[in-house]
């Protein structure tokens, strides 16, 4: 699981050599740890004249007790201080020498193409100051829920621009854009929280869509998952004991579930976390009846469920079984379609729960000799797609997670020059580790996220492959 | 309002031009320069052998021997000799604050008239006895034998020749005032362009207000200066922008034209009941109508150096139930044209209203046009304890002739400190 590569540039004198000789020079990337700040660092907030985020992002960046800047312009100013925010003041024609840890912008009031300049006035003066590991985020409107068709076309433009950032910015940094339809600008606080913090190190050049979810919990954001009951498909190993660390750290009472093959580390994996086993195989036909009646049996109901078991079983088409492919679409698709109408019709997934599926790069990009498994992963993105609208009236979430290369057993077993191909060909210059997809899945699933339904995230540091 | 037990008429004031540090008052002193401007002003509302109230008024740079400072210039002036003085002493605020104190009393009916006023030299400025010779003369003066006496001098070095300067820093951080406001500039975003075009202004209403003759009877001639020597009547934004930056680094913003350069000068103002006034036929320029001092805790970064005004401004204003821009015009003592600008943006800065100023609304922006309409400090120089009495006397005057309104004053001063008053027109 190590990158030797990432111990060598990173080594004295490799740091020495590496850019001299054109390597690439991953940087070791900012990951959190329990008590730490959202932000370590300064954020520079701007806004394009007539948006209509800057209360809202205010009144999550003073919540955080982050330390932010901004020109002195007058209703940036006065939504800060209506926030009690002590922001202090930079100015572009006259600036200090200053590095700032993330720069965020509301970019929604740019209505036309026109006025799409107000990004480069912004980041013009500021994008060469963002710190190592810094993040960008910008804030616009969904097109679709704009009125005006030029609206709707500067607002699309965001995407390209985000991306472009993305890939300009250097030493870790990131940058999304989330997109805040009207009337879910109190619903932004996980998201932006998430973007801005080592949460989020190998998670760039995505666009997430906030909406209105009518419901805004009390979150102990030290604690978001607190009194939750979350279930984990292929909790023992990988990504899957990950996310069932991460959610039990945000205070999840975790059920892992994985096959009975690997009872013993799921043991251990239960056992670290405080949480509880099901040992069985979700492709058998009673496996959903089986899992509810667990469900209702000891928690009388659930709040989130991770559907992270998967399998690859790689041949090109024209060698691969009809059972490989049928057992990878079971494992991967259509086990968790079972499971949920299994929860859902039993009432047993509350209301505010949240489903969180793990598609794959592959799933986006298609991958040579996975046809079986990039297309049970593009049915993970369909799932989300279809199932969003629906369950959003009961005021349940689904989104889905698209890992990169992350550093799993799995990948370490892969050929060394593909293995360093997938590490290198993506923004951070370096594969994710599991803890990176657990992160994501855990804002997700979070209460505080309610208004984010429908979203495919990538975990891929912002590969080139599938952009 | 405040209810003043009664008004404080702001008869007139006098000052001498004020000159360039070792330049035309090279060897006047403290007490020539503010004796010179006490006579002009005897003179001018015929004051020979009048007993006043009192005369308070400092200096910032002091000689030890100048302990009473102002009493000295009573008995050497015209004034009857029975005329009680005091010094004070609050950095740049010192004429503004004896002004205050001299109102004061006339309001609550202690006295009926009196004159506040302060000087500066930074050419003829005390140098201090090497501290480690300070000590060894003290240790021998107290000697009780000739031979204790004897060991003590024979500790003198030939490096205790080397006196002690005084220097334009902060004592608690070692910083200059100049390099105190640049960091303050710095953090309010204040641009190059901004205070230059604050500084040229400056000298055009300046030079403005001698042409017109608003000076005549506010400044008297003095060792051959008629005007103030820093005064540059072509003075422009694009002429400034040439200079090189002298605070803040290489990549500062504050240079020697938008910084004030050190002077000497003095100035001395006539305040008095109403009574008092009408008796003498003397004219009612303004009233005072009341002050406010405030003080920042800067040591540690908290808040910058010259900021103090920011805070005096709004609890004066909350005071009198006034809004900024209740004001008809605004002298805001420009020691640095970054100075200026920073208080007006953090007036404007509803951050900066809310968190350290506790309030919901921002005090807001005023008109740039009635700033300092008759020139402020960058043009005509700034002897520390004078520019009170300058600018009390000089806002008084434009009032006058306006006839009716209300005008603002803000000073900075040393030690984290500010003083603000509000005079109204007679």
């Amino acid at each position: 699981m190590s990158d030797r590569y990432a111990q060598v540039v990173n080594s004295p004198l490799g740091r020495l050599l590496a850019p001299r000789v054109g390597l690439p020079t991953p940087v070791e990337l900012e990951r959190y740890a329990p008590g730490q700040p959202v932000i370590t660092g300064k954020v520079m907030l701007g806004a394009a004249p007539g948006g209509r985020l800057a209360r809202a992002i205010a009144s999550v960046l003073a919540g955080a007790s982050v330390d932010v800047a901004s020109a002195l312009d007058e209703p940036l100013r006065q939504a800060l201080a209506d926030a009690g925010a002590d922001a202090s003041v930079w100015n572009a024609d006259a600036p200090s020498e200053e590095r700032f840890k993330a720069l965020v912008f509301d970019a929604t009031g740019i209505a036309e193409s026109g006025r799409l300049g107000e990004l480069h006035a912004f980041f013009g003066p500021t994008i060469r100051r963002v710190a190592r590991c810094g993040r960008v985020v910008v804030l616009g409107t969904p097109p679709e829920a704009c009125d005006e068709p030029r609206a709707a076309t500067a607002q699309r433009a965001l995407e390209g621009f985000t991306r472009a950032v993305g890939k300009e910015l250097r030493d870790g940094a990131t940058a999304q854009l989330v997109l805040v339809a009207p009337g879910g600008e109190d619903e932004l606080a996980s998201t932006l929280r998430f973007f801005l913090s080592p949460r989020s190190a190998y998670v760039s050049g995505q666009v997430v869509r906030i909406g209105p979810s009518g419901r805004r919990p009390e979150v102990d954001w030290d604690r978001p998952l607190a009194g939750r009951v979350a279930l984990v498909t292929g909790a023992a190993r990988g990504i899957g004991e990950a996310i069932a660390e991460t959610l039990a750290r945000d205070g999840a009472h975790v059920i892992g579930l994985d096959v009975p093959a690997v009872g013993g580390e799921l043991a251990e994996v239960v056992e670290r976390i405080g949480g509880s086993a099901l040992e069985l195989d979700i492709t058998e036909a009673g496996a959903p009846a089986a899992i509810a009646e667990h469900v209702k049996k000891e928690h009388d109901g659930l709040d989130v469920v991770v559907h992270n078991a998967g399998i690859t079983r790689d041949k090109t088409l024209g060698r691969m079984p009809r059972d490989t492919w049928d057992l990878v679409i079971d494992v991967n698709l259509s086990s968790a379609e079972r499971i949920d109408a299994a929860l859902l019709d039993g009432g047993l997934l509350r209301e505010g729960g949240a489903l969180v599926g793990v598609s794959s790069i592959s799933g986006i990009a298609g991958n040579a000799g996975q046809t079986n498994y990039s297309t049970s992963k593009a049915g993970v993105i369909g799932r989300v797609q279809s199932m969003a609208p629906r369950l959003r009236e009961r005021g349940i979430t689904i989104n889905a997670v698209a890992p990169g290369f992350i550093e799993t057993r799995m990948t370490a077993s892969m050929p060394v020059a593909i293995r360093e191909a997938g590490r290198r060909m993506n923004q951070m210059r370096q594969g994710g580790l599991p803890v990176d997809v657990a992160e994501t899945v855990a804002w997700l699933a979070g209460p505080a996220s309610a208004g984010v339904t429908g979203n495919v995230v990538r975990v891929c540091g912002q590969s080139l492959i599938g952009a | 309002m405040t209810d003043n037990p009664r008004r404080v008429a702001i008869v007139g004031g006098t000052r001498i031009p004020f000159a360039r540090s070792n330049s035309a008052y090279a060897n006047a002193s403290n007490q020539d320069m503010l004796t010179a401007a006490l006579d002009g002003l005897v003179a001018r509302f015929g004051l020979e052998g009048e007993r006043l109230g009192e005369f308070a008024a400092g200096a910032v740079l002091k000689h030890s021997r100048d302990f009473n400072l102002a009493r000295e210039c009573v008995l050497g002036s015209r004034l009857a000799p029975e005329t009680p003085a005091y010094d004070l002493q609050q950095a740049c605020g010192t004429g503004l604050e004896a002004t205050m104190l001299v109102a004061n009393k006339i309001a609550l009916g202690q006295i009926e008239s009196g004159i506040a006023g302060g000087v500066d030299t930074t050419s003829d400025a005390p140098i201090a006895l090497n501290e480690d010779l300070r000590r060894i003369l003290l240790e021998a003066n107290a000697a009780k034998s000739n031979a204790s006496r004897l060991r003590a001098l024979a500790r003198i070095r030939p490096q205790h020749v080397v006196p002690a300067i005084p220097r334009n820093e902060e004592p608690r951080t070692g910083l200059s005032m100049g390099e105190h406001q640049a960091i303050t500039a710095r953090k309010w975003g204040v641009t190059r362009a901004e205070q230059d075009e604050l500084a040229a202004r400056s000298h055009q209403n300046l030079a403005a207000a001698y042409e017109r003759g608003f000076t005549d009877d506010l400044v008297q001639p003095y060792l051959g200066l008629e005007r103030d020597q820093n005064l540059r009547p072509d003075s422009t934004a694009e002429k400034l922008a040439k200079l090189k930056p002298v605070f803040g680094g290489e990549d500062g913003t504050m240079t020697a034209g938008n910084s004030t350069p050190l002077s000497d000068g003095a100035a001395v103002v006539l305040l008095a009941s109403e009574e008092w006034a009408r008796e003498r036929d003397l004219p009612i320029l303004a009233y005072w109508t009341t002050g406010e001092t405030a003080a920042v805790s800067y040591v540690d970064g908290e808040e910058g150096l010259l900021m103090a005004p920011a805070y005096a401004m709004p609890r004066m204003l909350a005071r009198e139930g006034l809004a900024l821009q209740d004001f008809d015009l605004y002298e805001i003592h420009e020691a640095f044209a970054a100075q200026v600008l920073s208080t007006l943006k953090a007036w404007e800065d509803p951050v900066f209203c809310r968190e350290r100023l506790g309030l919901d609304e921002p005090l807001g922006s005023i008109d740039r046009k009635k700033l300092n309409v008759n020139g402020g400090s960058l043009a005509a120089g700034h002897p520390f304890a004078a520019t009170g009495g300058r600018i009390v006397a000089a806002l008084a005057k434009a009032l006058h002739e306006r006839g009716e309104g209300r005008g603002a004053i803000s000073i900075c001063a040393a030690g984290g400190q500010g003083v603000v008053a509000i005079l109204e027109a007679a």
